[in-house]
């Protein structure tokens, strides 16, 4: 029996020039009792064709069976009718509220003047707290609660609604792999008695740890389907991005890194954070997000007053128009909020924080149109951003396109010193690679390159120091090469683990 | 795809008028004739269009200085009060000064205006930047404040003695602009050309400069300025002491142009019709050039419905300005229009057989 059969689904959205088919006849089939992976690079379609099976967009075209029953969810509300309950990756919980009174949201069951039945309600909460060993305060405010948890609260959310069809969208991105690996226990325990589990994911090891089959979605279609015990990374790659990629970049050896003068220099940023980094070498700082990377990443370009060396300057009271005159690149934590403009060209884009760049702008004002240009080319031609269109707006770029438009133009600072967050999260596979070697090739021609990652791989592959940051302090260093995931992963969890 | 951006406000603009026209048949009249009247009461001889040119002064400048806040992301609601705090100190410098010869004088009230104005927006703007109170509200207030001060400086200390009118001394003949010939007695004046002049200049500043390129950022993504290193607050404010250096250009076409003194309360809402001109052209100055004309039009079109219908006064400029406004404001309803009719036709090649 098939919880979940998804014939020929199509959806579009946009008109004209900026139509975009996010799924093109996608077939996927889910057997009862079984956990699926759904794969593929951003803008692949996953979120879309599980936001279908969800309710929460019509499909163009196309059926959905649900445990063998032709469907048409007009709102989440139906789906959730059908038993299917999903997470988020953003999490949709309310966040003043606790936890109980987040579980009976929209199941309330009582009229809209009437009490609600909060007692019988933590008693089945507590009960199920109690089955699946997954315990969580019922009173406390979802405010208060570490990300791991408030995951919990949504998933319990569902089995209150005794949701028999669960889709968890990216749920490890936030995740210890401590965490991880507690959460994929407890979903080998739903799917054991009885229930279906589709889990939304760009990771492939974690597909290879917890499917029983894979579905990999690519440019809105369905690349290839089997099940998982069948299944390689490699293969996996290949189908997600459409040709043979090299998964690990393999680390240049990372003796004789780090000997050169300092380029950043940090005391006492957060809860006591001191450190350097010097140039030829990459420090990574590990750690789970919202353990002050953030704020760290913040201070480097708006000290205000805290104490920052960059290039050996003192810039603690600089503005951060001063420290964007130096040559430096930043990637921004989040480039959709920080790095970008949505609604403009890639040429006003790559002006951004160029702006005060002599190479852009002459001492009159005036943009120089040429090196604009100039600097677009550059970035068609050694960033690869793709589509080579003038005046398409940001937006339409994918992922990893924006994040090498953000690249190509931190690039033209000529760093000495790369500050790089998350250079690579929403990038698809083939681009991962790709911005990897481009740090390593700043850090081999002399730059200091602080990574900020929460990608565990990613911090290992590419750092010659890493540093575990937990509330606000570097609780553990390492020597790049020296030093496995869980080591680091136990650094990360620390005391809350 | 380049034709999006006139095609939408276009829409918007149609929509207003035949929904204002509409009413009108609501009203008994025959909304043909109230566009006969219009059209002819704007453009129907070099008189009219002359008055439509004058009319069009003032917004052109309101119309900029709310585009430029705009830019920033910043909504002047104050223009009302940047203009006459801006003609006021215009005409003070233009009476005060009577000796000045011709160019120079021009420059003298101008700077006058530009200052006054300038500073009294930038209030606003260091209020926004420094203390976050929002600018609606600041410059609504300020609106007041200015109201205030213009009746307390043309009662007592700037008092025309000769008049029994709320007016001031009248200009030093040096400081008056010339009127533009060719439109009868119709006082549209260089301040005009000024106003045009000012427009290009911005449109290029927008595209061309670093300080556009400030400007355009903060509007659009402050988080994404601030780590590009501009001023998000310096250039909130200087925002909007530009926007209230434009707002007093007013006085060029009215004062300067026109009426030669300050008669309080000269602006028939100016500073407010300037939002709905900004708002129409998306914050474009080349857009403002067309849309002040036809707010302009507008306003001269609608002045013979009082004569010329029974059943309709000149308000009708407002309620067609306000469906204006509406229809341009109802963003998410042209969107939505645009896909439905879009994919209405994609089904409809479809059917005819592969497109």
């Amino acid at each position: 029996m098939n919880a979940v059969e998804i014939r020929g689904l199509t959806k579009a959205f946009g008109s004209g020039d900026s139509r975009v088919v996010a799924n093109a006849n996608v077939d996927l089939v889910i057997p009862a009792g079984t956990i699926h992976a759904l794969v593929g690079e951003n803008g692949a379609g996953k979120s879309t064709a599980m936001k279908m099976l969800f309710g929460m967009l019509e499909p163009d075209s196309g059926e959905i069976r649900v445990n063998g029953d032709r469907v048409r969810f007009k709102s989440p509300m139906d789906a959730m009718r059908s038993g299917i309950g999903m997470v988020h990756q953003h999490f949709m919980l309310a966040g003043p509220y606790t936890v109980l009174e987040n579980i009976l949201l929209g199941a309330e069951s009582t009229g809209p003047f009437s009490r609600l039945p909060l007692a019988e309600a933590e008693k089945r909460l507590k009960s199920l707290c109690d089955r699946y060993s997954m315990p969580v305060d019922p009173h406390a405010r979802i405010e208060d609660l570490p990300v791991g948890m408030q995951q919990r609260v949504e998933i319990l959310k569902l089995l209150y609604r005794d949701s028999k069809i669960l889709i968890l969208d990216e749920p490890t991105a936030v995740l210890t792999p401590q965490e991880i690996d507690a959460l994929f226990s407890n979903l080998r325990r739903l799917r054991d008695e009885g229930r279906t589990i589709v889990i939304i994911t760009h990771k492939l090891k974690e597909v290879l740890a917890i499917s029983d089959r894979v579905s990999v979605l690519r440019q809105g279609r369905l690349a290839g389907y089997m099940e998982t015990a069948h299944a390689t990374a490699e293969k996996l790659a290949e189908w997600m991005v459409g040709r043979k990629v090299i998964l690990s970049v393999a680390a240049a050896a990372t003796a004789g890194h780090g000997r050169g003068e300092p380029r950043l220099k940090v005391q006492n940023l957060l809860r006591g954070v001191s450190f350097e980094v010097r140039a030829g070498e990459i420090v990574g700082i590990a750690g789970v997000e919202g353990n002050g990377q953030t704020e760290l990443l913040r201070s480097l370009l708006l000290p205000e007053g805290r104490s920052v060396e960059i290039l050996g300057k003192d810039v603690s009271k600089s503005p951060a128009s001063r420290i964007r005159e130096l040559p430096v690149a930043f990637f921004p934590e989040d480039r959709l909020r920080d790095g970008l403009l949505m609604d403009e060209s890639a040429e006003r884009n790559l002006l951004l924080g160029n702006q005060r760049n002599p190479k852009f702008v002459d001492r009159w004002g005036v943009i120089r149109k040429g090196a604009l240009d100039a600097a677009l080319e550059r970035a068609w031609h050694e960033f690869d951003l793709r589509p080579k269109r003038r005046q398409m707006a940001s937006r339409g770029y994918s992922g990893g396109n924006q994040q090498k438009l953000v690249i190509a133009r931190e690039f033209e600072h000529d760093p000495k010193l790369v500050v790089s967050a998350h250079p690579t999260r929403g990038v698809d596979v083939g681009a991962i690679e790709w911005i990897h070697r481009k740090l390593m090739d700043a850090r081999d021609s002399g730059a200091g390159v602080l990574l900020v990652s929460s990608e565990l791989d990613e911090i290992l592959a590419l750092s010659d120091r890493i540093l575990v940051l937990l509330d606000g302090r570097i609780v553990a260093e390492y020597a790049g090469g020296s030093v496995d995931a869980l080591t680091i992963g136990r650094a990360m969890g620390g005391a809350r683990a | 795809m380049r034709i999006a951006p006139v095609l939408k406000p276009a829409a918007a603009l149609l929509t207003g008028l035949a929904l204002g026209l509409l009413a009108t048949a609501l009203a008994g009249e025959s909304p043909l004739h109230v566009l006969g009247v219009l059209v002819r009461g704007a453009f129907g001889s070099r008189y009219d269009l002359g008055m439509t040119l004058f009319y069009m002064t003032p917004l052109l400048f309101t119309g900029l200085s709310v585009s430029v806040a705009f830019r920033a992301g910043l909504f002047n609601i104050g223009a009302e009060g940047q203009l006459s705090l801006g003609a006021l100190a215009m005409t003070w410098a233009a009476f005060t000064f009577p000796s000045i010869p011709a160019p120079l004088s021009w420059a003298v009230s101008m700077l006058a205006g530009a200052t006054v104005a300038g500073a009294w927006a930038g209030i606003a703007g260091w209020l926004k930047a420094r203390r976050g109170s929002h600018e609606v509200i600041s410059t609504i207030m300020l609106n007041f404040i200015a109201a205030g001060l213009a009746s307390y400086a043309v009662l007592n200390p700037f008092k025309n003695p000769e008049t029994q009118n709320p007016e001031t001394l009248a200009v030093g003949a040096s400081h008056i602009l010339p009127a533009l010939p060719g439109f009868g007695d119709a006082p549209v004046s260089a301040a005009l050309l000024i106003g045009l002049l000012m427009a290009c200049w911005l449109g290029w500043l927008f595209q061309h400069t670093r300080w556009g390129f400030e400007l355009q950022t903060v509007g659009e993504n402050e988080n994404a300025a601030r780590m590009a290193g501009i001023p998000v607050e310096r250039v909130q404010i200087m925002a909007m002491v530009v926007a209230g250096a434009l707002a007093s250009g007013v006085g060029l076409g009215e004062v300067l142009g026109s009426a030669h003194r300050y008669k309080l309360g000269f602006s028939p809402d100016y500073g407010f019709v300037g939002i709905a001109v900004a708002l129409l052209a998306r914050g474009n100055p080349f857009g403002v050039i067309a849309s002040a004309f036809l707010f302009g039009a507008l306003h001269k079109g609608t002045t013979d419905l009082d004569l010329e219908t029974e059943h309709v006064t000149r308000d009708l400029a407002l309620v067609i300005q306000a469906l204006i406004i509406g229809a341009v404001a109802a963003e998410g309803l042209w969107a939505r229009l645009g896909e439905r009719l879009s994919s209405r036709l994609r089904s409809l090649k479809g059917r005819g057989g592969g497109g």
